[in-house]
């Protein structure tokens, strides 16, 4: 826990990749930073470039069209970055893991820190996700 | 030597400038958040960003383009920001150097952040970039003739000096030139051009960020973009720092006088911020034309008062 992972762990910059989502998760997640809940308070933003983030909020069923999509925007995310998935889409797939343009959950994808399940998650859920995930022991180890 | 080194590196250049431009970061932040009915960021909250930046990410050079360009490009943003700053602020807090403060000088220094920024998205090789280059390039076309405008109003009102400590010293001895209607109109054209110079929001056209996904930054990361935030934060304190030299009777440090000082700059952060949430963005066709003929009228009226003693 040194300067460096502390600067970070401060400012987290959210980019939010959607999926094909039935659209209820990207109301949740915008509604986190509504003066409801607010998540700048923990100096997390969203933006709108993929360079900036360290953050990347997936949510929504990814088909196989998005998988390709999903590789090139972490591939182009400028390192360390944390993968959040986010609703059961996400997670596990959903409602839609039997369709047949289903190309797996995000984990199968790309490597996934934290999951979010619900349907949609409350932004209170969104929220102690990402609280969580700020305060376990090594939000970036993987790059290690 | 040393000592020209460290009014550029510590004080009032690149430290001085940069942490209280961050602090009004902050401020310009808090507010936006209370004006939304919500709680705002940390203190610390531009520190954290400038040096995650920094020190954390990954910087990622563009495959198209340039890539020696696109990593100068901010630093000479940084540059010519910390230049303006030093030679803005040392007439402004009294120092005595050589230099006196030349208007033309800091004007030319001003433009050189946002012309790093032009230089630099068009270097990426992102289309997007370009895009927000090309806006960029237009506004400042657009907003630098009216800047110039407000500087030749305020010569005029100082009796034809040029330079900033003779400025301050009129407004000292006699008093400040926003008492007068000139005075007031020079204000609102300065605020406007700051506001564009800034890129604050009816005047953000070129980050855009849910239009052209932040436009001309779209391909920095890591420790350039950490620059080009530093180079924000100076520009957020020297450009209301000058104006309150301009127009606002400099600042007087003993006393009473220093808390004034920051209610000036913080009273002018203040109003950019308001007019930032207040507004939605402007078409870049919109902003030219506010620019090239409202703003410019009201300028040339300004200066023809101010002609006339008003
Ligand atoms: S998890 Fe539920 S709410 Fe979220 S995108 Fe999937 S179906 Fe919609």
């Amino acid at each position: 826990m040194g300067f460096k992972s502390f600067c970070f762990k401060k400012s987290l910059w959210v980019f939010h990749f959607g999926g094909a989502s039935c659209n209820n998760c990207d109301i949740e997640i915008l509604d986190c930073l509504t003066p409801r809940y607010d998540l700048e308070r923990f100096g997390i933003l969203l933006v709108g470039s993929i360079r900036h983030a360290d953050v990347l909020l997936v949510n929504g069923s990814i088909n196989m069209r998005d998988r390709d999509r999903l590789i090139e925007i972490y591939n182009q995310a400028p390192k360390p970055i944390l993968v959040v998935a986010i609703g059961a889409c996400g997670c596990t797939g959903g409602i839609f893991a039997e369709g047949n343009t289903f190309a797996g959950p995000v984990d199968k994808i790309i490597p996934v820190d934290a999951y979010i399940p619900g349907c949609p998650p409350k932004p209170e859920a969104i929220i102690a996700g990402l609280v969580k995930l700020v305060n376990s022991s090594n939000p970036f180890k993987r790059d290690k | 030597m040393a000592v020209n080194l460290f009014y550029f590196l510590v004080f009032p250049g690149l430290l001085f400038s940069a942490v209280v431009g961050a602090l009004l970061s902050w401020f310009d932040r808090k507010i936006t958040a209370r004006v939304q009915f919500r709680k705002g960021p940390p203190l610390l909250q531009p520190f954290y960003d400038f040096f995650k930046l920094l020190l954390v990410k990954e910087t990622i050079l563009p495959k198209q383009g340039s890539p020696v360009v696109f990593l100068l490009a901010p630093v000479f943003a940084v540059f010519g920001a910390t230049t303006a700053a030093v030679l803005i602020l040392l007439p402004l807090l009294n120092i005595s150097s050589g230099f006196r403060g030349d208007l033309i000088v800091i004007f030319y220094l001003l433009t050189i952040p946002s012309f790093s920024y032009v230089i630099g998205s068009l270097a990426s090789g992102n289309p997007l970039a370009a895009v927000g280059g090309s806006r960029e390039m237009k506004l400042i076309l657009s907003y630098e003739s009216t800047f110039l405008l407000v500087i030749a109003g305020v010569i005029i009102k100082a009796s034809q000096y040029f330079d900033l400590n003779s400025i301050i010293t009129i407004q000292h001895n006699s008093r400040p030139f926003i008492e007068s209607v000139s005075g007031v109109i020079l204000f609102i054209v300065a605020i406007f051009c700051i506001q564009a110079k800034l890129g604050l929001v009816p005047f953000d056209m070129a980050e855009a960020e849910t239009e052209i996904t932040e436009g001309t930054f779209i391909e920095y990361s890591g420790a350039p973009y950490a620059l080009i935030k530093l180079t924000k934060y100076i520009m957020l304190f020297i450009l209301p720092a000058f104006l309150t030299a301009l127009l606002l009777n400099g600042f007087v440090l003993k006393g009473i006088g220093i808390l004034w000082a920051a209610l000036k700059i913080l009273g002018i952060v203040l109003l950019l911020t308001l007019i930032r949430n207040t507004n939605p963005r402007l078409k870049i066709k919109q902003a030219v034309s506010f620019f090239l003929v409202w703003m410019n009228l009201l300028a040339i009226l300004a200066i023809v008062l101010a002609y006339f003693g008003y």
